[in-house]
Protein backbone atom coordinates (compact mmCIF):
# COMPACT_ATOMS: atom_id res chain seq x y z
CA UNK A 1 0.00 0.00 0.00
CA UNK A 2 2.93 2.56 0.93
CA UNK A 3 6.03 3.16 -1.21
CA UNK A 4 8.05 1.88 1.46
CA UNK A 5 6.37 -1.79 2.10
CA UNK A 6 8.39 -3.17 -1.30
CA UNK A 7 11.00 -4.90 1.28
CA UNK A 8 9.22 -6.02 4.25
CA UNK A 9 11.78 -7.89 5.45
CA UNK A 10 13.98 -4.40 5.58
CA UNK A 11 11.82 -3.17 8.22
CA UNK A 12 11.13 -3.45 11.73
CA UNK A 13 9.03 -2.21 14.21
CA UNK A 14 5.91 0.35 13.49
CA UNK A 15 6.59 0.97 9.75
CA UNK A 16 6.79 -2.88 9.07
CA UNK A 17 3.25 -3.26 11.09
CA UNK A 18 1.77 -0.55 9.15
CA UNK A 19 2.60 -2.64 5.87
CA UNK A 20 1.65 -5.77 7.49
CA UNK A 21 -1.66 -4.60 8.67
CA UNK A 22 -2.30 -2.69 4.85
CA UNK A 23 -1.90 -6.52 2.97
CA UNK A 24 -4.96 -6.77 0.47
CA UNK A 25 -5.32 -10.09 2.52
CA UNK A 26 -5.94 -7.67 5.17
CA UNK A 27 -8.40 -5.21 3.49
CA UNK A 28 -10.16 -8.66 3.08
CA UNK A 29 -10.35 -9.04 6.99
CA UNK A 30 -11.57 -5.37 7.54
CA UNK A 31 -14.20 -5.81 4.33
CA UNK A 32 -15.39 -8.48 6.65
CA UNK A 33 -15.97 -6.38 9.56
CA UNK A 34 -18.55 -4.25 6.54
CA UNK A 35 -20.19 -7.98 6.42
CA UNK A 36 -21.15 -8.79 9.59
CA UNK A 37 -22.47 -5.23 9.97
CA UNK A 38 -24.22 -5.89 7.23
CA UNK A 39 -25.61 -8.65 8.24
CA UNK A 40 -26.88 -7.31 11.53
CA UNK A 41 -28.65 -4.54 9.87
CA UNK A 42 -30.61 -6.69 7.54
CA UNK A 43 -31.10 -9.78 9.42
CA UNK A 44 -32.70 -7.59 12.52
CA UNK A 45 -35.26 -5.80 10.64
CA UNK A 46 -36.25 -9.29 8.63
CA UNK A 47 -36.58 -11.33 11.84
CA UNK A 48 -38.37 -9.12 13.32
CA UNK A 49 -40.48 -9.23 10.29
CA UNK A 50 -40.12 -13.22 10.32
CA UNK A 51 -41.78 -12.86 14.28
CA UNK A 52 -44.22 -10.13 13.56
CA UNK A 53 -45.85 -12.71 11.29
CA UNK A 54 -45.43 -15.95 13.39
CA UNK A 55 -47.37 -13.75 16.25
CA UNK A 56 -49.82 -12.73 14.23
CA UNK A 57 -50.54 -16.20 12.70
CA UNK A 58 -50.22 -17.99 16.55
CA UNK A 59 -52.96 -15.54 17.81
CA UNK A 60 -55.24 -15.89 14.70
CA UNK A 61 -58.72 -17.21 15.54
CA UNK A 62 -58.66 -19.20 12.43
CA UNK A 63 -57.62 -22.72 13.37
CA UNK A 64 -54.95 -23.67 10.87
CA UNK A 65 -53.17 -20.51 10.73
CA UNK A 66 -53.06 -20.56 14.14
CA UNK A 67 -51.18 -23.85 14.03
CA UNK A 68 -48.60 -22.93 11.87
CA UNK A 69 -47.78 -20.02 13.58
CA UNK A 70 -47.18 -22.08 16.49
CA UNK A 71 -45.68 -24.73 14.91
CA UNK A 72 -42.97 -22.22 13.69
CA UNK A 73 -42.39 -21.40 17.06
CA UNK A 74 -42.28 -24.18 18.76
CA UNK A 75 -39.77 -26.09 15.93
CA UNK A 76 -37.37 -23.72 15.23
CA UNK A 77 -37.12 -22.76 19.00
CA UNK A 78 -36.70 -26.47 19.64
CA UNK A 79 -34.28 -27.55 17.06
CA UNK A 80 -30.33 -26.08 17.62
CA UNK A 81 -29.34 -23.43 15.70
CA UNK A 82 -25.95 -25.20 14.54
CA UNK A 83 -28.44 -28.29 13.12
CA UNK A 84 -30.61 -25.40 11.04
CA UNK A 85 -27.22 -23.71 9.85
CA UNK A 86 -26.13 -26.96 8.57
CA UNK A 87 -29.02 -27.99 7.28
CA UNK A 88 -30.39 -24.98 5.52
CA UNK A 89 -27.47 -23.80 3.50
CA UNK A 90 -27.49 -27.15 1.35
CA UNK A 91 -31.85 -27.83 1.78
CA UNK A 92 -32.57 -24.28 0.87
CA UNK A 93 -30.40 -23.74 -1.75
CA UNK A 94 -31.45 -27.50 -3.45
CA UNK A 95 -35.51 -26.45 -2.74
CA UNK A 96 -34.82 -23.12 -4.89
CA UNK A 97 -33.11 -25.45 -7.74
CA UNK A 98 -35.09 -28.00 -7.38
CA UNK A 99 -38.11 -25.61 -8.29
CA UNK A 100 -37.01 -23.92 -11.08
CA UNK A 101 -35.86 -26.83 -12.59
CA UNK A 102 -39.44 -27.58 -12.48
CA UNK A 103 -40.25 -24.85 -13.78
CA UNK A 104 -37.85 -24.03 -16.56
CA UNK A 105 -36.64 -27.72 -17.27
CA UNK A 106 -39.71 -29.62 -18.19
CA UNK A 107 -38.06 -31.74 -20.65
CA UNK A 108 -35.50 -33.08 -18.30
CA UNK A 109 -35.93 -36.66 -18.29
CA UNK A 110 -32.46 -37.66 -16.02
CA UNK A 111 -32.80 -38.42 -12.39
CA UNK A 112 -32.03 -35.73 -10.15
CA UNK A 113 -30.45 -37.32 -7.74
CA UNK A 114 -27.74 -39.87 -9.23
CA UNK A 115 -25.72 -41.38 -6.78
CA UNK A 116 -24.52 -38.66 -4.43
CA UNK A 117 -24.58 -36.15 -6.86
CA UNK A 118 -27.37 -33.17 -7.00
CA UNK A 119 -28.34 -32.84 -10.68
CA UNK A 120 -30.63 -29.73 -12.09
CA UNK A 121 -30.23 -28.54 -15.58
CA UNK A 122 -28.03 -25.40 -16.16
CA UNK A 123 -30.51 -22.91 -16.43
CA UNK A 124 -32.20 -24.28 -12.81
CA UNK A 125 -28.95 -23.57 -11.46
CA UNK A 126 -28.84 -20.80 -8.65
CA UNK A 127 -26.87 -18.89 -8.86
CA UNK A 128 -26.49 -19.61 -12.84
CA UNK A 129 -22.92 -21.60 -12.92
CA UNK A 130 -21.83 -18.91 -15.54
CA UNK A 131 -22.33 -15.96 -13.05
CA UNK A 132 -19.24 -13.63 -11.45
CA UNK A 133 -18.34 -14.54 -8.27
CA UNK A 134 -19.48 -12.06 -6.93
CA UNK A 135 -22.95 -13.18 -7.72
CA UNK A 136 -22.38 -16.04 -5.75
CA UNK A 137 -21.21 -14.37 -2.90
CA UNK A 138 -24.29 -12.14 -2.52
CA UNK A 139 -26.41 -15.54 -3.04
CA UNK A 140 -24.43 -17.14 -0.06
CA UNK A 141 -24.87 -14.03 2.13
CA UNK A 142 -28.70 -14.12 0.98
CA UNK A 143 -29.29 -17.50 2.15
CA UNK A 144 -27.30 -16.75 5.41
CA UNK A 145 -29.44 -14.12 5.87
CA UNK A 146 -32.48 -16.09 5.09
CA UNK A 147 -31.56 -18.73 7.73
CA UNK A 148 -30.63 -16.37 10.87
CA UNK A 149 -34.64 -14.48 9.95
CA UNK A 150 -36.27 -18.12 10.55
CA UNK A 151 -34.28 -18.58 13.75
CA UNK A 152 -34.10 -15.99 14.93
CA UNK A 153 -37.85 -14.99 13.50
CA UNK A 154 -39.08 -17.87 15.33
CA UNK A 155 -37.76 -16.56 18.99
CA UNK A 156 -39.13 -12.60 18.05
CA UNK A 157 -42.46 -14.46 17.23
CA UNK A 158 -42.66 -15.67 20.84
CA UNK A 159 -41.79 -12.53 22.64
CA UNK A 160 -43.98 -10.82 20.30
CA UNK A 161 -46.52 -13.11 20.99
CA UNK A 162 -45.71 -12.37 24.60
CA UNK A 163 -46.00 -9.35 24.21
CA UNK A 164 -49.23 -9.07 22.76
CA UNK A 165 -50.67 -10.98 25.40
CA UNK A 166 -49.38 -8.53 28.09
CA UNK A 167 -51.21 -5.56 26.74
CA UNK A 168 -53.80 -5.00 29.12
CA UNK A 169 -57.22 -6.37 28.38
CA UNK A 170 -58.71 -3.55 29.45
CA UNK A 171 -57.34 -1.60 26.86
CA UNK A 172 -58.57 -3.74 23.90
CA UNK A 173 -62.05 -4.34 25.57
CA UNK A 174 -62.25 -0.03 25.69
CA UNK A 175 -61.16 -0.40 22.57
CA UNK A 176 -63.88 -2.79 21.07
CA UNK A 177 -66.45 -0.36 23.32
CA UNK A 178 -65.46 2.24 20.97
CA UNK A 179 -66.66 0.23 17.78
CA UNK A 180 -63.62 -0.68 16.34
CA UNK A 181 -62.86 -3.98 14.57
CA UNK A 182 -60.54 -6.36 15.63
CA UNK A 183 -58.49 -5.11 12.49
CA UNK A 184 -58.66 -1.68 14.14
CA UNK A 185 -58.13 -2.67 17.47
CA UNK A 186 -55.04 -4.86 16.48
CA UNK A 187 -53.60 -2.32 14.50
CA UNK A 188 -54.38 1.05 16.59
CA UNK A 189 -54.17 -0.49 20.42
CA UNK A 190 -52.80 -3.35 20.37
CA UNK A 191 -49.78 -2.98 18.37
CA UNK A 192 -48.16 0.53 19.59
CA UNK A 193 -48.47 -0.95 22.99
CA UNK A 194 -47.00 -4.57 23.31
CA UNK A 195 -43.33 -2.77 22.05
CA UNK A 196 -42.50 -2.18 25.26
CA UNK A 197 -42.94 -5.61 26.75
CA UNK A 198 -41.56 -6.48 24.06
CA UNK A 199 -38.61 -4.85 23.97
CA UNK A 200 -36.62 -6.51 26.92
CA UNK A 201 -37.03 -9.75 25.04
CA UNK A 202 -35.79 -8.52 21.47
CA UNK A 203 -33.10 -6.48 23.17
CA UNK A 204 -31.67 -9.77 24.61
CA UNK A 205 -32.42 -11.52 21.20
CA UNK A 206 -30.34 -8.58 19.50
CA UNK A 207 -27.37 -9.09 21.86
CA UNK A 208 -28.11 -13.14 20.86
CA UNK A 209 -27.85 -12.10 17.17
CA UNK A 210 -24.74 -10.16 17.78
CA UNK A 211 -22.35 -13.10 18.93
CA UNK A 212 -24.27 -15.65 16.22
CA UNK A 213 -22.45 -13.74 13.38
CA UNK A 214 -19.34 -15.78 13.90
CA UNK A 215 -21.79 -18.69 12.42
CA UNK A 216 -21.75 -17.05 9.08
CA UNK A 217 -18.38 -18.67 8.46
CA UNK A 218 -20.02 -22.61 8.31
CA UNK A 219 -22.58 -20.91 5.91
CA UNK A 220 -19.00 -20.03 3.48
CA UNK A 221 -19.27 -16.64 3.88
CA UNK A 222 -15.97 -15.50 4.53
CA UNK A 223 -16.32 -13.27 7.66
CA UNK A 224 -13.83 -12.45 10.53
CA UNK A 225 -13.64 -15.37 12.43
CA UNK A 226 -12.33 -16.81 8.98
CA UNK A 227 -10.42 -14.11 8.35
CA UNK A 228 -9.11 -13.62 11.88
CA UNK A 229 -8.10 -17.77 11.64
CA UNK A 230 -6.40 -17.52 8.36
CA UNK A 231 -4.54 -14.28 9.52
CA UNK A 232 -3.26 -15.32 12.81
CA UNK A 233 -1.99 -18.61 11.61
CA UNK A 234 1.82 -19.17 11.21
CA UNK A 235 3.27 -17.62 8.14
CA UNK A 236 6.13 -19.38 7.08
CA UNK A 237 8.67 -17.27 4.73
CA UNK A 238 8.45 -19.35 1.67
CA UNK A 239 4.80 -17.99 0.87
CA UNK A 240 4.60 -14.49 2.10
CA UNK A 241 6.79 -11.63 2.91
CA UNK A 242 5.21 -10.93 6.78
CA UNK A 243 6.31 -14.11 8.28
CA UNK A 244 5.43 -14.83 11.82
CA UNK A 245 4.28 -17.49 14.38
CA UNK A 246 1.14 -17.79 15.37
CA UNK A 247 -1.04 -15.13 16.02
CA UNK A 248 -4.11 -16.17 16.29
CA UNK A 249 -4.36 -15.10 19.99
CA UNK A 250 -3.68 -11.30 18.91
CA UNK A 251 -6.59 -12.20 16.35
CA UNK A 252 -9.16 -13.44 18.35
CA UNK A 253 -8.61 -11.12 21.13
CA UNK A 254 -9.50 -8.23 19.05
CA UNK A 255 -12.29 -10.11 18.07
CA UNK A 256 -13.31 -10.12 21.20
CA UNK A 257 -12.88 -6.75 22.17
CA UNK A 258 -15.11 -5.27 18.86
CA UNK A 259 -17.90 -7.54 20.20
CA UNK A 260 -17.78 -6.36 23.77
CA UNK A 261 -17.76 -2.74 22.09
CA UNK A 262 -20.59 -3.43 19.71
CA UNK A 263 -22.73 -4.77 22.27
CA UNK A 264 -21.93 -2.06 24.52
CA UNK A 265 -23.11 0.44 22.12
CA UNK A 266 -26.12 -1.85 21.58
CA UNK A 267 -26.96 -1.34 25.53
CA UNK A 268 -26.71 2.09 25.65
CA UNK A 269 -28.58 2.80 22.62
CA UNK A 270 -31.13 -0.22 23.38
CA UNK A 271 -31.64 1.80 26.82
CA UNK A 272 -32.47 4.79 25.54
CA UNK A 273 -35.12 3.45 23.42
CA UNK A 274 -36.27 1.92 26.30
CA UNK A 275 -37.14 5.22 27.84
CA UNK A 276 -38.68 6.80 24.95
CA UNK A 277 -41.16 3.66 24.64
CA UNK A 278 -42.29 3.57 28.72
CA UNK A 279 -43.20 7.52 28.01
CA UNK A 280 -46.60 7.59 28.51
CA UNK A 281 -47.53 3.86 29.39
CA UNK A 282 -49.54 2.33 32.05
CA UNK A 283 -46.35 0.52 33.58
CA UNK A 284 -44.23 1.17 36.14
CA UNK A 285 -41.23 2.58 34.18
CA UNK A 286 -44.16 4.71 32.84
CA UNK A 287 -45.51 5.59 35.65
CA UNK A 288 -42.39 6.61 37.28
CA UNK A 289 -41.29 8.90 34.57
CA UNK A 290 -44.65 10.61 35.08
CA UNK A 291 -43.98 11.33 38.86
CA UNK A 292 -40.52 12.29 37.84
CA UNK A 293 -41.60 14.79 35.44
CA UNK B 1 -25.82 -44.33 -44.16
CA UNK B 2 -25.29 -40.49 -44.69
CA UNK B 3 -28.10 -39.80 -42.59
CA UNK B 4 -26.77 -41.78 -39.59
CA UNK B 5 -23.08 -40.51 -40.36
CA UNK B 6 -24.64 -36.98 -40.02
CA UNK B 7 -27.40 -37.53 -37.38
CA UNK B 8 -23.65 -38.67 -35.51
CA UNK B 9 -22.07 -35.47 -36.35
CA UNK B 10 -25.40 -32.98 -34.68
CA UNK B 11 -25.16 -35.16 -32.05
CA UNK B 12 -21.75 -34.74 -31.41
CA UNK B 13 -21.70 -31.17 -31.96
CA UNK B 14 -25.16 -30.65 -29.97
CA UNK B 15 -22.94 -32.57 -27.47
CA UNK B 16 -19.95 -30.35 -27.35
CA UNK B 17 -22.00 -27.20 -27.55
CA UNK B 18 -23.87 -28.90 -24.69
CA UNK B 19 -20.65 -29.03 -23.00
CA UNK B 20 -19.19 -25.71 -23.68
CA UNK B 21 -22.51 -24.11 -22.36
CA UNK B 22 -23.02 -26.37 -18.68
CA UNK B 23 -19.06 -25.31 -18.58
CA UNK B 24 -19.04 -21.58 -19.39
CA UNK B 25 -17.58 -21.23 -16.22
CA UNK B 26 -15.76 -23.63 -14.22
CA UNK B 27 -15.58 -23.05 -10.69
CA UNK B 28 -12.58 -24.31 -8.65
CA UNK B 29 -13.17 -25.55 -5.30
CA UNK B 30 -9.71 -25.21 -3.09
CA UNK B 31 -8.84 -25.00 0.81
CA UNK B 32 -6.88 -22.35 0.48
CA UNK B 33 -4.67 -23.10 3.80
CA UNK B 34 -2.82 -25.82 2.76
CA UNK B 35 1.03 -24.44 1.30
CA UNK B 36 2.53 -25.03 -0.91
CA UNK B 37 -0.47 -26.81 -2.85
CA UNK B 38 -3.13 -23.74 -2.16
CA UNK B 39 -3.11 -20.57 0.27
CA UNK B 40 -4.18 -17.08 0.24
CA UNK B 41 -1.61 -14.56 -0.22
CA UNK B 42 -0.51 -11.64 0.91
CA UNK B 43 -2.59 -9.91 -1.68
CA UNK B 44 -5.63 -12.20 -0.31
CA UNK B 45 -5.45 -13.81 -3.78
CA UNK B 46 -4.98 -17.92 -4.29
CA UNK B 47 -1.81 -19.10 -4.81
CA UNK B 48 0.14 -22.04 -4.62
CA UNK B 49 1.23 -25.40 -6.94
CA UNK B 50 -2.49 -26.03 -7.73
CA UNK B 51 -3.34 -21.91 -8.82
CA UNK B 52 -0.51 -22.63 -11.34
CA UNK B 53 -2.05 -25.86 -12.42
CA UNK B 54 -5.54 -25.12 -12.59
CA UNK B 55 -5.23 -21.83 -14.37
CA UNK B 56 -2.41 -23.68 -17.02
CA UNK B 57 -5.11 -26.69 -17.42
CA UNK B 58 -8.06 -24.30 -17.70
CA UNK B 59 -6.10 -22.35 -20.54
CA UNK B 60 -5.01 -25.74 -22.33
CA UNK B 61 -9.06 -27.13 -21.94
CA UNK B 62 -10.09 -23.66 -23.11
CA UNK B 63 -12.45 -22.99 -19.77
CA UNK B 64 -12.70 -20.05 -18.02
CA UNK B 65 -12.19 -20.59 -14.29
CA UNK B 66 -13.01 -18.93 -11.71
CA UNK B 67 -11.25 -19.67 -7.82
CA UNK B 68 -13.76 -21.02 -4.60
CA UNK B 69 -12.23 -21.29 -1.04
CA UNK B 70 -14.11 -23.75 1.21
CA UNK B 71 -13.69 -25.63 4.04
CA UNK B 72 -11.69 -28.82 4.03
CA UNK B 73 -14.71 -30.96 6.05
CA UNK B 74 -17.42 -29.83 3.24
CA UNK B 75 -15.39 -29.64 0.23
CA UNK B 76 -16.48 -32.99 -0.90
CA UNK B 77 -20.29 -32.48 -0.48
CA UNK B 78 -20.19 -29.06 -1.79
CA UNK B 79 -19.23 -30.26 -4.73
CA UNK B 80 -21.64 -32.88 -5.50
CA UNK B 81 -24.25 -30.46 -4.88
CA UNK B 82 -23.06 -28.24 -7.40
CA UNK B 83 -21.67 -25.07 -5.76
CA UNK B 84 -18.26 -25.95 -7.66
CA UNK B 85 -17.51 -28.45 -10.60
CA UNK B 86 -13.56 -29.61 -9.17
CA UNK B 87 -11.83 -29.41 -6.40
CA UNK B 88 -8.06 -28.90 -6.65
CA UNK B 89 -6.56 -28.90 -2.56
CA UNK B 90 -3.85 -31.46 -2.71
CA UNK B 91 -6.87 -34.61 -2.25
CA UNK B 92 -5.11 -37.73 -2.00
CA UNK B 93 -6.88 -40.02 -4.80
CA UNK B 94 -7.83 -42.98 -2.49
CA UNK B 95 -10.61 -45.88 -3.26
CA UNK B 96 -13.13 -44.27 -0.53
CA UNK B 97 -13.22 -41.10 -2.02
CA UNK B 98 -13.59 -42.73 -5.42
CA UNK B 99 -16.88 -43.72 -4.43
CA UNK B 100 -18.37 -40.50 -4.17
CA UNK B 101 -16.74 -37.93 -6.59
CA UNK B 102 -14.52 -39.34 -9.45
CA UNK B 103 -10.77 -38.40 -10.01
CA UNK B 104 -8.77 -37.03 -12.92
CA UNK B 105 -5.43 -38.71 -13.46
CA UNK B 106 -2.86 -37.42 -10.56
CA UNK B 107 -1.02 -34.09 -10.98
CA UNK B 108 1.21 -34.51 -7.99
CA UNK B 109 3.19 -38.17 -8.00
CA UNK B 110 2.47 -40.09 -5.16
CA UNK B 111 4.78 -39.02 -2.52
CA UNK B 112 5.43 -39.98 1.17
CA UNK B 113 3.69 -38.70 4.65
CA UNK B 114 5.48 -37.80 7.89
CA UNK B 115 5.97 -37.02 11.59
CA UNK B 116 7.03 -34.07 13.04
CA UNK B 117 7.83 -32.92 16.60
CA UNK B 118 9.78 -31.48 18.80
CA UNK B 119 12.44 -34.38 19.36
CA UNK B 120 13.35 -37.06 16.49
CA UNK B 121 12.61 -39.50 19.76
CA UNK B 122 9.03 -38.43 19.93
CA UNK B 123 6.50 -41.15 20.85
CA UNK B 124 4.68 -42.15 17.21
CA UNK B 125 2.06 -44.46 19.44
CA UNK B 126 1.37 -41.21 21.57
CA UNK B 127 -1.06 -38.66 21.13
CA UNK B 128 -0.85 -37.78 17.25
CA UNK B 129 -2.34 -34.61 15.71
CA UNK B 130 -4.08 -34.70 11.74
CA UNK B 131 -6.48 -33.29 9.52
CA UNK B 132 -9.96 -34.41 9.73
CA UNK B 133 -11.08 -36.61 6.57
CA UNK B 134 -7.40 -36.92 5.20
CA UNK B 135 -5.69 -40.34 4.40
CA UNK B 136 -3.16 -39.53 6.80
CA UNK B 137 -6.50 -39.06 9.77
CA UNK B 138 -6.57 -42.87 8.34
CA UNK B 139 -3.43 -43.89 8.79
CA UNK B 140 -3.28 -42.23 12.60
CA UNK B 141 -6.00 -44.27 13.59
CA UNK B 142 -5.21 -47.57 12.61
CA UNK B 143 -1.47 -47.04 13.56
CA UNK B 144 -2.75 -47.68 17.15
CA UNK B 145 -1.47 -44.30 18.33
CA UNK B 146 -4.38 -41.74 19.98
CA UNK B 147 -5.87 -39.34 17.35
CA UNK B 148 -6.18 -35.78 17.75
CA UNK B 149 -8.45 -34.44 14.69
CA UNK B 150 -8.46 -30.67 13.63
CA UNK B 151 -10.17 -28.91 10.71
CA UNK B 152 -7.16 -27.05 9.56
CA UNK B 153 -4.09 -28.19 8.81
CA UNK B 154 -2.13 -25.42 10.40
CA UNK B 155 -4.23 -26.31 14.38
CA UNK B 156 -2.42 -29.75 13.64
CA UNK B 157 0.93 -28.13 13.89
CA UNK B 158 -0.27 -25.65 16.40
CA UNK B 159 -0.93 -29.05 18.76
CA UNK B 160 2.40 -29.75 18.75
CA UNK B 161 4.14 -26.64 19.64
CA UNK B 162 1.92 -26.44 22.32
CA UNK B 163 2.25 -29.54 23.94
CA UNK B 164 -1.13 -31.26 22.91
CA UNK B 165 0.07 -33.87 20.42
CA UNK B 166 3.34 -35.49 20.46
CA UNK B 167 3.72 -35.67 16.78
CA UNK B 168 1.73 -34.17 13.87
CA UNK B 169 1.31 -36.43 10.55
CA UNK B 170 0.60 -34.72 6.92
CA UNK B 171 2.14 -34.61 4.14
CA UNK B 172 5.56 -34.33 3.83
CA UNK B 173 5.73 -31.59 1.43
CA UNK B 174 3.07 -29.57 3.51
CA UNK B 175 5.42 -29.79 6.56
CA UNK B 176 8.73 -29.44 5.28
CA UNK B 177 8.59 -25.93 4.48
CA UNK B 178 7.14 -25.57 8.20
CA UNK B 179 10.25 -27.42 9.66
CA UNK B 180 12.40 -25.50 7.60
CA UNK B 181 11.04 -22.33 9.39
CA UNK B 182 10.61 -23.47 12.52
CA UNK B 183 14.82 -22.66 13.31
CA UNK B 184 15.32 -26.55 14.59
CA UNK B 185 12.38 -26.47 16.78
CA UNK B 186 10.49 -29.09 14.74
CA UNK B 187 11.93 -31.81 13.34
CA UNK B 188 10.87 -35.48 11.41
CA UNK B 189 10.15 -38.35 13.84
CA UNK B 190 10.09 -41.76 12.62
CA UNK B 191 10.25 -42.93 8.81
CA UNK B 192 8.50 -41.64 6.16
CA UNK B 193 5.14 -43.26 5.20
CA UNK B 194 3.83 -43.55 1.46
CA UNK B 195 0.60 -43.15 1.51
CA UNK B 196 -2.42 -42.07 -1.16
CA UNK B 197 -2.15 -42.97 -5.23
CA UNK B 198 -1.00 -39.15 -5.82
CA UNK B 199 -2.81 -35.78 -5.68
CA UNK B 200 -5.66 -35.83 -8.43
CA UNK B 201 -8.48 -33.35 -8.86
CA UNK B 202 -12.17 -34.26 -7.68
CA UNK B 203 -15.05 -33.97 -9.91
CA UNK B 204 -18.72 -35.12 -10.08
CA UNK B 205 -19.46 -38.26 -11.08
CA UNK B 206 -21.71 -37.35 -13.63
CA UNK B 207 -19.28 -34.99 -15.47
CA UNK B 208 -17.33 -37.00 -17.15
CA UNK B 209 -16.81 -34.43 -20.04
CA UNK B 210 -15.18 -32.30 -17.42
CA UNK B 211 -13.03 -34.95 -16.09
CA UNK B 212 -11.84 -36.13 -19.54
CA UNK B 213 -11.33 -32.64 -20.63
CA UNK B 214 -8.93 -32.01 -17.63
CA UNK B 215 -7.37 -35.54 -18.17
CA UNK B 216 -6.50 -34.44 -21.56
CA UNK B 217 -4.94 -31.14 -19.87
CA UNK B 218 -3.05 -33.11 -17.19
CA UNK B 219 -1.75 -35.35 -19.90
CA UNK B 220 -0.24 -32.33 -22.22
CA UNK B 221 1.12 -30.81 -19.19
CA UNK B 222 3.06 -33.98 -17.80
CA UNK B 223 3.93 -34.11 -22.08
CA UNK B 224 5.81 -30.91 -22.37
CA UNK B 225 7.51 -31.13 -18.89
CA UNK B 226 5.40 -27.87 -17.71
CA UNK B 227 4.20 -29.58 -14.89
CA UNK B 228 7.66 -30.67 -14.31
CA UNK B 229 8.61 -26.87 -13.89
CA UNK B 230 5.84 -25.97 -11.46
CA UNK B 231 6.72 -29.15 -9.80
CA UNK B 232 10.31 -28.18 -8.77
CA UNK B 233 8.72 -24.51 -8.73
CA UNK B 234 7.09 -25.01 -5.75
CA UNK B 235 8.85 -27.93 -4.03
CA UNK B 236 12.13 -27.58 -4.63
CA UNK B 237 14.76 -29.41 -6.58
CA UNK B 238 14.21 -32.45 -4.58
CA UNK B 239 10.42 -33.20 -5.53
CA UNK B 240 9.64 -36.36 -7.38
CA UNK B 241 8.57 -35.68 -11.05
CA UNK B 242 6.70 -37.04 -13.95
Amino acid sequence: MFAYCADPSTLDGLTWLSCYLTTGKHMGFYYAFGTVLLLLAITAPVSLAFGFGGAAMARSRILPVSWIGKAYISVVRGVPDIVFFLFFVIAIDQIFELIRHKIKCPEWTEPIRQGSDFIVCQAAKLPLGNSPQWVHEVYGFSIAVLTFAIVFGAFAANILFGAMRAVPRAQLETAEAYGMSHRQVFRRVLVPQMWVYALPGLSNLWMVLIKATPLLFLLGVEDIVYWARELGGTKTPQFTAYPHGDWRMWYFLFLLVFYLCLTKVSEVVLERLMLRLTHGQATTGGESQRRAA
Amino acid sequence: MKTLTLTTAALALTAGMAFADAHSTVRLGTEGAYPPFNFINDAGEIDGFEADVGNELCARAELTCEWVTNEWDSIIPNLVSGNYDAIIAGMSITAERDEVIDFTQDYFPPTASVYVALSADADLTGVVAAQTSTIQAGYVAESGATLLEYATPEETVAAVRNGEADAVFADYDFLAAIVDASGGELTYAGEPVPLGGGVGMGIRESDAELRDAMDAAITSMKEDGTLNTLLVKWFGDDVTTY
